[in-house]
Formats: structure tokens, C-alpha cells, sequence
């Protein structure tokens, strides 16, 4: 315990240091942080300065249906880069995937977590939340609900990690067995940051806390509660297949000379052009590459509903549905009736023309 | 309904209600004129009816020069629009791989570029046209509501695919979805209105090429 509060006392500029990291790689990773994020780089000192002085911040991790995909990403670094040293240096008081503490335990260190800093610790959330029925998800024997509301009300912001926290994700696809819900659905008192993906890029989070720790205030978001910086652009504007798109030039299959050539994958079904996310500019893997550079097209798993939009190998431009044999039906049956309404025509034309009187001088005299 | 569940929706059962109302309208409309046929000429043939019907369904397209010099104004942005339409509905590359999906036929496409430059011209030409039509005395008096609300059908898709391409306004999502929901009540306006002449414009001049040809005189 007394470890524990000692480790607190540290800022984050300690916590760095002692972990062997350089003056020069810090701000190297301010400066980074600050271009990312679209800062003038006359903030890069105060960012270093707000960052040099933080406290370590208290973080409750919640896990509800989900696929440990995030944590994943966000903490599977292939080196030790500074992104995850500032990731490590969170006071990170609670996750139970990554903490070592079991059962009562644990559960005793997010109570402990929760109460010691009512009001300013902040709560990370990956899943979402079944409301079907409480038992489909439950976390020594609370429900996910209670859990999220629970933790949700002595939070200072709740950063809602993945589509399925942020949008309901796979849980909420059709037919939603669970009764699935986002955090969003739930949580209409606090600030909410929505980190959307299938799984989210780890520098995004870095850079949400980045800026939470430097101002003390939540990002600008966009319209679905996502930072503007990390998700202002669709994929399609940044992407670097995109002059191929402009001119035309698609690849028809995954192996044919389309594909070689490195050319747009729209017909293949990337749904690069709806969706919003900074995989074409900051790149996964330590700026490797994204799956369009790997030559597969875009999901959208950054966006709200992305598995029921009519299939990842359809192009946006398609109908979902099978359109073509509905066509079909509907002209046969149109003929039919077409054929049928022309009948119906011709009898009334020929009944008129028999029911037909000739007037004849006889008739017109007898008047 | 979020952005993404519009888009679904026009993409699919918005998309097969249209299409359902669109075919079954123009085939029941076309054999409904077709079946009921014409009064029979009692006359005595002097030429053919179906050479003259055929030759004048191309001879029609040009424009006689009388005509032309009355209406250039009609005729020239007639021609415009319609080329321009066809350009940006059939020669775009998304729009090739709808009717790939739906018909099983594909083509080559424009480079994106180039239909960009169809679909402002288009959308230019549209405008002149409306404001030629409320100018006109004539024309303004003979324009029902019909002409307009056809006319407002033809240039919503070209707007709103307009800005769904160069992404103005809105989010990409909501935008591809208003294109996609434009374009589908002009579908479903397809049949009951003066749209029809798409078809019927065919059996039209076939109609009266023929007349002309059964009398022995040229159409």
C-alpha cells in the first residue's frame, strides 16, 4: 500500500526518467504528440511542462463484451516505444486482464482506486454492455451495468475504448442476442471520449491523454464523440491509393494485375470513403503500414454498425440486398400483369364497341 | 437512425422498394400502350410501315433546321443534359459496378475527373434550363408542377453525388446516403411521370415514322 501511494507521489517526468528515457526523446515525443494533433508548436514546451508535472492519473480499466483485442493493441508494443512508456506511466489501478491481483483482490483495488480519487480518476471502458439480460456479462457476480454506473459516477471523463464501447460493435450486430448497448447509451452526465476501432491505434490514446493531462480538458470531438484530431479525415482523403482512385484504376480481384500495381481497392469493398480514422496517416505497428498498404480494402470498423453494412467485400456503391433476382421477379410478375391490365383494355374496347348503337335518320326523324 | 443505419437502409431495402416500383411501373405502362395498339387503317397500304417506323427513331434525334432555329435554346441544353446525364449515370466507375451487381454487365469507365466536368456542366445546364422555362411566357404557362418536380428529380442526384464526391457539407456517410435516397425517389417517380419518354419516346417515333410510311410519304 504504502508502495503504491509512494509510486503516486511520482510525476510523470520521474516515472520516465526512471525508466531511462532521455531529455531529448521526451520532447522528441512532445513535439511528435503535438504535430499529430495539429498544436502550434509553440505549445510544445507546455506540453512537455503540463506532461513533466502530472501525477501519474488513476485509471479504472472496464472490461465488459469485448475481445481483449484492445488491450491488445494498445499495450502490445513490438519495442519499447516512448508512446507506451507514457501508457505504462499511468497509474493504471484497475484492468483485469493486465493486473496481477485475482478475485476479491482486485476488486478491492478499484473500490480503493475509486474512492481515493472520487472525482478525478479516469474511466476507460472496452465492450459493451448487455442489457438483455445482466447475466450474460458479469464481473465477480456485478453486472456491467452496475459496474460501469458505479465507476462512471466519480469519474472526471470516460474514454470509451473500440467500437463495442463506443458504438456497440459486434455484440450489437443483428440479431444483438445480448441486448447489447454502448457506454454512450447508458452515460449521458459525463464527458465521454469515443476511441472507435477494431482495434483502436494505440498512438490515439497516447495522444487523448496527452492532451487530457496537458489542458485538463477533453479533446475537440466530432459529431459522434470521437477527437476531431484522430478522426477528422476519412481514410479515403489520406489514402495513399487515392490518385488511382481519381483516375480510375481498380483493382477487380486480390491477385490480378490491379492488385500488383498497388491500385484502389473500391471494388473490392473498402469502405475507406465513409469512414473516419487516422490508420492512413499515423499507421499501425509502429508506422509500418495499414491494411489498405497490405492490400486489403478498409472495413470501417472505426464507425457505429460497420458489421451489418452489407458485407466487407461488397463496394459502397452496391445495393446489400440481392437485387438482381427481386428484379427478376418483379418483371416477370410486371409482364403478367401488364399482359392482364392490356386484356382487361381490349375487352372493355371491344364490349363498348358492340354495345354500340348506330344512329340512323330513321332515329333522328322521329324526334 | 445514426448516419451508418441510413446509408444501410438506402442501400438496402430503400434500394429494393425503388427498384420493385421502378420495373414493375415501366414494363406494366409499356405493354399496357403496346396491347392496346391502334385503330385499324382502312386505307390501303402505300409503303411500309416498319422500315419507316425504324428509320424514323434514328432520323429523329437530329433536328429538322425550322425547328432548330425556333428552339436553339431548347434543343442545344436539351442535348447537353442528356448527354451529361448519361456520362455521369452510366460511365462512373461506382455507378458501373451497381449495374455489374444488379444486371450482371459491366463496361469501361470515364476517369473520375471527367465525369466530374460532365456533372457540373449538367448541373449548370439544368439551371439555364429552369430559369429559361420561368422566362419564358409561353413556356411558363404551359410548365405544371409535374415539370417541375421531374425537373428537380433530374438535378437533386447531380447535386447531391456532386457533393457526396467532393464530400461538401456533411460526413462522408450522410452524404453517399442523400445521393443514393435522391436518386431512388426518382425511381420511384420514374413511371408515373414524364420520365417515361425514356421508353416511350422509342415507340413514339416507331408510331409515327410508321403512320407516314403507310401512306407512302416522308417522316
Amino acid at each position: 500500500m504504502t508502495d503504491r501511494s509512494s509510486d503516486k507521489e511520482k510525476t510523470l517526468g520521474d516515472a520516465l526518467r526512471s525508466q531511462g528515457v532521455s531529455r531529448r526523446s521526451f520532447l522528441k515525443f512532445c513535439a511528435a504528440t503535438a504535430s499529430m494533433m495539429a498544436i502550434s508548436p509553440a505549445m510544445i514546451p507546455k506540453i512537455a511542462e503540463a506532461l513533466e508535472k502530472a501525477r501519474k492519473p488513476s485509471v479504472i480499466w472496464l472490461s465488459f463484451q469485448e475481445c481483449t483485442g484492445c488491450t491488445e493493441s494498445l499495450t502490445r508494443a513490438h519495442a519499447t516505444t516512448i508512446e507506451n512508456l507514457i501508457f505504462d506511466s499511468i497509474s493504471l489501478d484497475y484492468h483485469h486482464t493486465l493486473q496481477a491481483a485475482a478475485g476479491h483482490a482486485a476488486e478491492e483495488a478499484r473500490e480503493v482506486a475509486m474512492k481515493e480519487n472520487h472525482g478525478e480518476y479516469l474511466l476507460v471502458v472496452d465492450g459493451s454492455i448487455p442489457m438483455g439480460d445482466p447475466g450474460y456479462s458479469t464481473i465477480a457476480g456485478i453486472s456491467n451495468y452496475d459496474m460501469l454506473m458505479e465507476a462512471a459516477e466519480g469519474a472526471a471523463a470516460i474514454i470509451s475504448v473500440g467500437t463495442c464501447a463506443t458504438y456497440g460493435g459486434l455484440p450489437m450486430a443483428k440479431p444483438n442476442p445480448t441486448g447489447a448497448v454502448s457506454v454512450g447509451d447508458l452515460i449521458k452526465d459525463k464527458p465521454i471520449i469515443n476511441v472507435p476501432g477494431c482495434p483502436p491505434i494505440p498512438v490515439v490514446i497516447t495522444g487523448v491523454l496527452t492532451h487530457f493531462l496537458t489542458f485538463g480538458a477533453i479533446p475537440e470531438l466530432d459529431h459522434i464523440g470521437r477527437p476531431m484530431v484522430f478522426y477528422g479525415q476519412s481514410i479515403h482523403d489520406r489514402c495513399y491509393r487515392r490518385p488511382f482512385y481519381d483516375k480510375g484504376l481498380f483493382a477487380e480481384t486480390f491477385d490480378d494485375e490491379g492488385a500488383q500495381k498497388g491500385w484502389c481497392l473500391y471494388k473490392l469493398g473498402c469502405k475507406g470513403p465513409t469512414t473516419y480514422n487516422a490508420c492512413a496517416t499515423t499507421k499501425w505497428n509502429n508506422g509500418t503500414s495499414f491494411p489498405i498498404e497490405a492490400g486489403h480494402p478498409c472495413i470501417g470498423c472505426s464507425e457505429p454498425r460497420f458489421w451489418d453494412g452489407g458485407g466487407f467485400y461488397k463496394a459502397l456503391s452496391m445495393p446489400t440486398q440481392d437485387i438482381g433476382k427481386t428484379a427478376v421477379y418483379t418483371a416477370a410478375g410486371a409482364v403478367a400483369a401488364g399482359v392482364a391490365i392490356g386484356g382487361l383494355n381490349k375487352l372493355t374496347k371491344s364490349g363498348a364497341a358492340a354495345a354500340h348503337d348506330k344512329t340512323t335518320i330513321d332515329d333522328l326523324e322521329k324526334e | 437512425m445514426s448516419e451508418i443505419e441510413f446509408l444501410e437502409w438506402v442501400r438496402g431495402p430503400g434500394f429494393e422498394i425503388a427498384t420493385v416500383i421502378f420495373i414493375a411501373g415501366v414494363i406494366i405502362r409499356l405493354l399496357e400502350i403496346v396491347i392496346l395498339g391502334r385503330k385499324e387503317n382502312l386505307a390501303e397500304a402505300k409503303g411500309s410501315e416498319m422500315s419507316s417506323g425504324l428509320r424514323t427513331i434514328v432520323t429523329r434525334t437530329i433536328p429538322d433546321k425550322g425547328a432548330f432555329k425556333r428552339s436553339t435554346f431548347t434543343i442545344v441544353a436539351g442535348y447537353i443534359f442528356h448527354i451529361g446525364l448519361f456520362v455521369t449515370i452510366f460511365l462512373f466507375a461506382p455507378h458501373i459496378l451497381l449495374f455489374k451487381d444488379v444486371i450482371g454487365l459491366s463496361w469501361p469507365a470515364l476517369p473520375t475527373p471527367i465525369v466530374d466536368a460532365f456533372a457540373v456542366v449538367t448541373i449548370i445546364t439544368l439551371l439555364a434550363i429552369l430559369i429559361h422555362r420561368m422566362r419564358d411566357n409561353v413556356l411558363r404557362f404551359l410548365s405544371t408542377k409535374e415539370d417541375y418536380l421531374v425537373w428537380m428529380l433530374t438535378i437533386l442526384p447531380l447535386i447531391t453525388g456532386y457533393m457526396a464526391f467532393h464530400r461538401i457539407g456533411m460526413s462522408a456517410p450522410t452524404l453517399l446516403a442523400i445521393h443514393i435516397l435522391t436518386v431512388e425517389l426518382l425511381l420511384v417517380a420514374f413511371p408515373f411521370t414524364k420520365f417515361m419518354h425514356a421508353f416511350t419516346i422509342v415507340l413514339a417515333r416507331w408510331y409515327n415514322g410508321a403512320i407516314s410510311g403507310y401512306r407512302g410519304v416522308e417522316s
